[in-house]
């Protein structure tokens, strides 16, 4: 089973890498960028019978720093 | 009773040995060499020491894979039985990562790594690690990292700073940390993290001796404890 893990910073905690992208859009002449947040996607290929609860842990135990980040798991249809 | 230490190597650690000889140099006894693979640490140990550098590479975010590393496990059950842990630089990112201290270290807010001397205050002179400084007293110590923009929630802030944890605290702006925060406790006072390289100021050779205070502080609380 694939699964994606979508990692981003909670709100509120300043993205200092999504502000230098946000300015580098600007000086490239892109207009109307309002905000710029940058996260991380990771990618599993788990075994069919893995649970809801352990894709869970393997977020909050390592793949996201729950004091700073949010995460968000897909799974691919 | 002879001070016994131990300094953590991980894979990507660059400051273990400047950390190991400041150990000896200052709190003297006998520095164990420790590496990440090991489930144990060794017996009777007094003072354990996270060093900086890159371990594994940041790979995922600094300190995250060392944080759940076999070794990390018994630095965190030592922690809990109450054995001083100083972690510096990535050690202090280590220690976050492992739940041992609060917050988290971020990208620098001005995204440059930062590396030069920094003028720090210290905010509790009280601590097991901080005892031989005064309290507002000015110290000079190097600093040498991408990721050390301390962030906390307003709460977690506020009880930190109400319960004295707050150790060091940058004179200058640095990297964006939260209250300008550079060094902080745990709420049982034995383990402190800090951005700043005390180990890299312990002899006039080094361009100054600020950080001198810190390992003497720690030999004479516990040996005195």
């Amino acid at each position: 089973m694939k699964v994606r893990v979508i990692v981003t910073l909670k709100n509120g905690v300043l993205d200092p890498q999504g502000r230098a992208i946000h300015h580098a859009l600007e000086g490239l002449g892109f207009a109307g960028v309002n905000d710029v947040r940058a996260g991380r996607v990771i990618e599993l290929d788990v075994a069919d019978a893995t649970s809801d609860e352990s894709l869970d842990e393997m977020c909050r135990k390592l793949l996201a720093n729950m004091v700073i980040e949010n995460y968000r798991i897909e799974k691919a249809a | 009773m002879a001070f016994t230490s131990a300094v953590i190597t991980f894979p990507g650690s660059n400051c273990d040995r400047d950390m190991a000889v400041a150990v000896e140099q200052v709190c003297g006894g006998t520095v164990h060499r420790v590496w990440h693979g090991d489930a144990d640490l060794p017996e009777g140990l007094d003072f354990i020491a996270l060093p900086g550098g890159f371990s594994y590479g940041d790979y995922l975010r600094s300190g995250a894979m060392a944080a759940r590393s076999p070794v990390m496990q018994a630095v965190v059950r030592a922690a809990e039985r109450g054995v001083a842990v100083l972690g510096v630089c990535n050690g202090f990112q280590v220690l976050t990562e492992a739940g041992l201290l609060p917050g988290a270290l971020m990208r620098n807010a001005g995204i440059r790594f930062v590396c030069r001397d920094v003028k720090l205050t210290v905010e509790n002179a009280q601590s097991l690690f901080t005892a031989g400084y005064s309290a507002g007293q000015q110290i000079t110590i190097p600093v040498a990292h991408h990721d050390g923009n301390y962030f906390a929630d307003d709460q977690t802030l506020d009880r930190i700073e109400g319960e004295g944890r707050v150790a060091f605290r940058y004179a200058e702006q640095v990297n964006g940390s939260a209250r300008q925060i550079a060094g902080v406790l745990n709420d049982r006072g034995n383990v402190l993290g800090m951005m700043p390289h005390p180990e890299r100021m312990i002899e006039t050779a080094q361009g100054g001796t600020d950080g001198r205070a810190l390992f003497e502080s720690v030999v004479r609380g516990l040996v005195n404890a």
